[in-house]
């Protein structure tokens, strides 16, 4: 599982890396995002910071789902999905693998945005410990949950607007759990947060265990 | 030797509308069989049933000695299909598609450059993104991974389809070495009489079902009406 799964996901980071759609479109989108929310809120700098940690948290969201989408707009085109159910790859190393190419990727787009937002918002990024293992645990939930309903709404012909239908009321607890993590480091609110990471972790694990479980049988009603 | 294909009143369905119903057909290890019939006879949903791709939803199907109503997974690595689709990464070039595909049915990788080209597919070629290919370079492409992959069963819709005349000819030279080499083909094509020269045998399909060989013109030309 563990060989398909790194051939998998090397296949989507390279995939990625040519075509540029993360950087040329995702990236640009979840910084339009991140200002229009500013302009929304007003120059209120004590207001800005208190919201960053939830600003933040709704914006990769909203760039996960395009991330989710794309991942599997791969395997339509062409059939592509076809030739991995042809090849024999274990469906489980499928699931990991996806789910790791698209978590990479949003890690990588998480760090421009937390830039990004302590200079918008003017919020100094402290605790960067549980900052940091708030944005791993919760990116793996959130990649899980992603490519497993991803793979669920691809096989039908409604799945640009079934998706967020799927994915956003489920990872609506990575959503809370990350924005108070993140309120907790920043000295937001009380407490260390660790009780929240640890509801990440939960939830990061449950869903890993699930997809790749339940990945196969997905596929093949898909 | 056992049967390579063997269904027996198959019926394979999308949705509750029947794509194959009640098929019978047995193909033996090492023969070339030619399916023709009309569009939407059933070819390609035989084609794919045969690779796994499509549950059998009764009747009895076995293919290289699995079961399809038992497991349809473990079949596909000694299967190969060439489906309308190639199965290709648009932005991945010609050579990181092949090796893809190798690497994932655990192939070797060094079949690749006989495999490339046998169809043609060298030079500059070979570092081109799949998207920027025409038709033609994605058929040979789908046709290189058949041939690096090797199959014990090859399963080819509409293999001429897009291809010049080289090419063409390089299809049923392939097709003559799978046979020779002891592979099976299931070949569905409408190019009757190019599909008759390299194939044991015709198989008429109509309706979802085979056609029996002795009414098979007659019934042929009712269904399509």
């Amino acid at each position: 599982m563990w060989r398909d799964a790194l051939l998998v996901a090397g296949k989507d980071l390279r995939v990625e890396w040519r075509s540029r759609v993360g950087l040329n479109q995702v990236v640009p989108f979840a910084l339009a995002v991140l200002l229009l929310f500013g302009l929304a809120l007003g120059p209120d700098a004590a207001r800005l910071r208190a919201a960053t940690s939830g600003l933040f948290w709704v914006t990769v969201l909203l760039a996960a789902l395009l991330g989710v989408q794309r991942s599997f707009a791969l395997e339509s085109a062409d059939r592509a999905g076809d030739g991995l159910r042809l090849s024999g790859l274990d469906a489980g190393g499928i699931f990991v693998g996806k789910a790791a190419a698209l978590g990479f990727q949003l890690l990588v787009l998480e760090a421009v945005l937390a830039l990004v937002a302590a200079l918008l918002y003017g919020t100094p990024l402290e605790g960067v410990g549980v900052l940091a293992a708030s944005c791993v645990l919760a990116t793996a939930g959130l990649a899980a949950v992603g490519t497993f309903y991803g793979a669920l709404a691809a096989g039908t012909r409604v799945r640009e607007t079934l998706l967020p239908l799927l994915f956003f009321p489920v990872v609506a607890p990575v959503l809370l759990a990350a924005t108070k993590a993140w309120s907790a480091a920043l000295g937001r609110s009380g407490g260390g947060g660790v009780g929240w990471l640890a509801l990440l972790a939960v939830f990061a694990a449950a869903y890993v265990a699930i997809g790749t479980v339940a990945f196969g049988p997905l596929l093949e009603d898909s | 030797m056992p049967p390579a294909v063997v269904f027996i009143e198959a019926v394979v369905l999308a949705g509750r509308f029947p794509l194959l119903s009640g098929l019978s057909l047995e193909v033996a290890t090492g023969e070339v069989v030619h399916l023709r019939g009309a569009n939407g006879a059933g070819k390609t949903s035989l084609l794919r049933a045969c690779a796994g791709l499509l549950p059998i939803a009764s009747g009895r199907a076995e293919v290289l000695g699995h079961d399809l109503l038992v497991d349809r997974v473990s079949l596909r690595r000694a299967v190969g299909l060439l489906g309308h689709a190639g199965f290709h990464y648009e932005e991945l070039s010609v050579r990181d598609n092949l090796r893809f595909a190798l690497r994932a049915s655990r192939a070797p990788l060094e079949r690749a450059g006989p495999a490339l080209e046998r169809l043609g597919l060298t030079g500059r070629l070979l570092d081109t993104p799949v998207g920027a290919c025409s038709a033609g370079q994605r058929r040979r492409l789908a046709l290189a991974v058949l041939v690096a992959r090797a199959p014990r069963l090859w399963l080819l819709d509409e293999p001429h389809a897009g291809l010049d005349a080289e090419a063409r000819a390089t299809v049923d030279a392939l097709v003559a070495e799978a046979r020779v080499g002891g592979a099976t083909v299931l070949l569905a094509s409408h190019e009757l009489e190019r599909a008759a020269a390299i194939a044991d045998r015709s198989v008429e399909i109509a309706g979802g079902r085979v056609v029996p060989a002795a009414t098979d013109s007659a019934e042929v030309g009712c269904d399509v009406a």
